[in-house]
């Protein structure tokens, strides 16, 4: 037998299980991210060549359960359904038996054939734990493999008795066949046999799995009466559904049906008329259930699921664990400390931004110069014209513009990774919550808000680490109300024209005025468009541990590689486009001709020359900027800002902005023809800004701050949001801000006008 | 009394847990269940969430959610 062959194996365990060090250990870097189809929920794919076998491996959500109540746990139980793993590994915190186990009993509910991944395994033995792994394995008709995740032991032996046990399973022919399952393989053979190859072997392997559970694990037992309930009504599943595993093993459809799994319910019973057999002995087992016990079903099972978890444990744990979190409570004494806990957090999120956004701004200086030298190497050896402008300063420039966030992104993912891999993320978040509870928000949103004050497009990204959809949604929506570092140019620029001493106060303001719109909007969004139940905020602390390099180091260049892949290309297409609508179109004849003067004062060679030229070619800059779409949308912005006393060359500046909010500096040193080389504190912009002539007031300049803390974000965070939380959410934040800008601006130049400011 | 109730380091044994839907199911799953024991660790900083040991590992809970956990105190 030559030819490989493909197998899937899917990793499932609790969160804090260490499955991705496992995941990580299998597969190396041969890993991928993606969203799992339809939500943003994400999906780790990883690749091994091991033997004849092409292994895939997929990284489950991390779960305490399978239910319908939470998107990760459908997401996880959908891919079993729908995907048929060959097998899971299913990563247990041995240091935590009962409740990993939990989830187990699940797994084996569906039918799945599962492999115990007894990790943390060094914790067991730190602690004086004594587990019968033999003993364990028997009990669950399931091979128990020990690993160190963090450490990569066990991982050979996990790999081999994965594929073991696919072989074996797959070459074991001679098995006698139960009257059951020779029933399910004859039905099988009846369906229609549809012509679609893959749906047939997908049935084919379900009867294989549904065959390996008899023989392998043995079915969780809820007690002799609800057993009983649990088998009519699968019998009832299974005739309902002609014996079709496509929504999965009869048995566990049984036990969701019973549990009132609304998801399993739509899918067993489409319409209570037709499906009436199921439906009336769903009726009856749940009101026997509730006679017999006096509870509702969920809960009988999830009591009979915990008995017979506890059962194991009593089995197999020879020793009682000693206190794990003992060293973590000495720790959490000065972490989640009344008064030392918010010191202590501070000074480390004061840390991790300082190394992301002022460490982050070297590489981003190399990055810079290394563009602008690669654009004047290019320029000395190009033809001039619009083509080599284009490739020098649309692509190139735009390249640019995407590599110069890969230094925020790392060092904020190797911030994040530390903080998530050590367990500090979850005291954050606990002594967090209150207060971003009151924005109807979790505690771990605090973090990626806070990074929005450095970039919105790694805080964007870092949202991550929230498991409620809605929850990452809202926080997203707030990031870009943080006024990121960009934004400040502009406001050195504006207070040093018009506030003078005052310039620290105003700017401060700003930053304030942010915050408190944000928390409007947060909570204004969370009682309108993000409104509804979330989940409860019950979150496991888990005992602190080591990050080690290794999966810090894979997380990182995870992000980088999503950002790269997934962002930089449409943020490059978005530069290049933006460049070109305000390069073209050209204009061929100026109202004097730039070019013979410039020569003319070439020729002189004198100081005043030099600023002959300099001013000549501004003015040229200025004609082209203003001949170009986004000048021409100058006259259509006009009307639109002038109430809020902006002028058009403010109103033009503020579109360049959407490439970054700091070109609004630049593009107004080209408005005002003094050339793009003048920043925010060029006393000459200062000047020109100041001057009567062009209208500007202090409450206008205000205005216009406001305006830029709020309106749309730049192409890159909109990119960001596209990519984490979809087209409609992108388009509402652009919808949303710039009109919220526009208001709020409207309201502070307009109101102070009448009180005379 | 509910779980709010139980100072720092007491234990108190879950009579029965209220609430519906998710957030029942979500108490029920972390091993949150009549007949187990619970131990108050501390309150945050802001009194709100509570930090609770149960089985071998400790979890964190909003007061709200507390207050659906009817317990009575053990020595």
């Amino acid at each position: 037998m030559n030819d490989r062959r493909q197998i899937k194996i899917a990793l499932a365990g609790n969160p804090n299980s260490g499955k991705t060090s496992i995941f990580n250990g299998l597969t190396g870097a041969h890993q991928k991210v993606a969203n799992f189809p339809g939500v943003t929920v994400e999906k780790r794919v990883g690749y091994r060549k091991y033997g004849n076998y092409d292994i895939m491996f997929v990284d489950l959500p991390g779960t305490y359960s399978l239910t319908a109540y939470s998107l990760d746990e459908k997401v996880a139980r959908d891919y079993i359904i729908n995907m048929n793993p060959d097998l899971i590994i299913n990563v247990i915190d041995s240091g935590n038996l009962q409740r990993s186990l939990y989830l187990t009993m699940q797994l084996i509910e569906m039918g799945v054939d599962i492999i115990l991944d007894m990790n943390m395994w060094d914790e067991v033995m730190e602690n004086g734990i004594e587990i019968d792994t033999d003993k364990l394995s028997k009990l669950l008709g399931a091979p128990v493999v020990k690993t160190i995740g963090s450490r990569s032991q066990g991982i050979d032996r996990l790999l081999k008795t994965s594929v073991a046990l696919i072989e074996n399973g797959h070459t074991d022919q001679d098995e006698v066949e139960t009257e059951s399952e020779a029933r399910t393989e004859k039905e099988t053979k009846e369906e229609t046999p549809s012509s679609e190859k893959g749906r047939r072997r997908r049935r084919r392997s379900m009867h294989d799995y549904h065959r390996h559970m008899h023989h392998r694990h043995p079915p969780v037992s809820y007690g002799p009466k609800l057993d009983d309930v649990v088998k009519t009504l699968s019998e009832e599943v299974d005739h309902s559904c002609h014996g079709c595993r496509g929504c999965g093993n009869p048995r566990w459809l049984a036990i969701k049906l019973l549990e009132g799994d609304q998801e399993i319910k739509k899918r067993c019973i489409p319409s209570e008329k037709e499906n009436i057999a199921l439906t009336t002995r769903l009726e009856e087992s749940v009101e026997h259930i509730k006679t017999t016990t006096n509870e509702d079903p969920e809960m009988v099972i999830t009591e009979g699921r915990y008995g017979y978890v506890a059962g194991i444990v009593r089995e197999v744990m020879k020793q009682p664990p000693r206190d794990r979190m003992q060293f973590s409570e000495h720790i959490d004494q000065l972490v989640t400390h009344r008064l030392l806990g918010y010191p202590i957090f501070l000074a480390i999120m004061w840390l991790i931004f300082q190394t992301t956004f002022k460490l982050g701004t070297y590489p981003m200086e190399w990055i810079d110069a290394g563009v602008v030298m690669l654009q004047g190497a290019l320029a000395s050896i190009m033809p001039a014209g619009a083509i080599s402008d284009l490739i020098i300063q649309g692509v190139i420039g735009g390249i640019g513009s995407v590599i110069i966030f890969l230094p925020n992104i790392v060092l904020l993912f190797l911030g994040i990774s530390i903080l998530e891999d050590s367990g500090y993320m979850a005291r954050a978040a606990f002594i967090m919550d209150k207060l971003m509870h009151f924005l109807g928000l979790h505690g771990k949103s605090f973090i990626p808000m806070l990074m929005g004050f450095g970039c919105g497009v790694p805080a964007i990204m870092s949202t991550r680490t929230l498991e409620s959809p809605r929850d990452r949604i809202l926080t997203i929506l707030i990031i870009p109300l943080m006024s990121c570092s960009a934004r400040l140019p502009v406001y050195i620029l504006f207070t040093g024209a018009f506030f003078g001493a005052a310039a620290g106060n105003v700017i401060f303001a700003i930053y304030i005025i942010g915050i408190l719109i944000a928390v409007l909007a947060a909570r204004l969004m969370r009682k309108t468009i993000l409104k509804g139940d979330s989940l409860p905020f019950v979150m496991e602390l888990p005992p602190y541990r080591q990050p080690t390099i290794k999966s810090v180091a894979i997380h990182m260049w995870e992000r980088t590689k999503i950002y790269l892949r997934k962002m930089g290309g449409i943020i490059l297409i978005a530069s290049i486009i933006l460049w070109v609508l305000g390069y073209f179109p050209k204009k061929s004849e100026y109202s004097i001709d730039y070019e013979t003067q410039i020569e003319q004062y070439r020729f002189l060679e004198s100081e005043y020359s030099e600023q002959k030229i300099a001013e000549l070619e501004a003015a040229r800059a200025t004609e082209d900027l203003d001949y170009s779409v986004i000048g021409r949308m100058g006259g259509i912005v006009e009307p639109i800002v002038s109430p809020l006393g902006f002028n058009w060359q403010m109103g033009v500046s503020l579109i360049t902005g959407f490439v970054a909010k700091e070109v609004v500096v630049s593009s107004l040193g080209v408005l005002y023809q003094i050339g793009e080389e003048h920043d925010e504190q060029s006393e000459t912009l200062i000047g020109v800004l100041r001057d009567p002539v062009n209208g500007i007031s202090k409450l206008g300049a205000f205005a216009f701050m406001i305006f830029v803390l709020l309106y749309t974000p730049c192409v890159a965070v909109i990119v960001a949001i596209k990519r984490e939380a979809g087209w409609k959410w992108m388009w509402f934040s652009i919808v949303f801000q710039t009109t919220l800008a526009w208001v709020v601006s409207f309201i502070v130049y307009q109101g102070g006008h009448l009180f005379g400011l | 009394m509910s779980l709010n109730d139980l100072k720092p380091g007491q234990s108190g044994k879950v009579i029965s847990v209220a609430g519906q839907g998710a957030i029942r199911r979500r108490l029920l799953d972390l091993g949150i269940r009549s007949g187990e024991t619970i131990k108050m660790i501390k309150a945050a900083p802001l009194k709100d969430p509570l930090e609770i040991s149960l089985g071998n590992g400790h979890i964190s809970i909003r007061r709200s959610e507390a207050a659906l956990i009817e317990i009575k105190v053990v020595s």
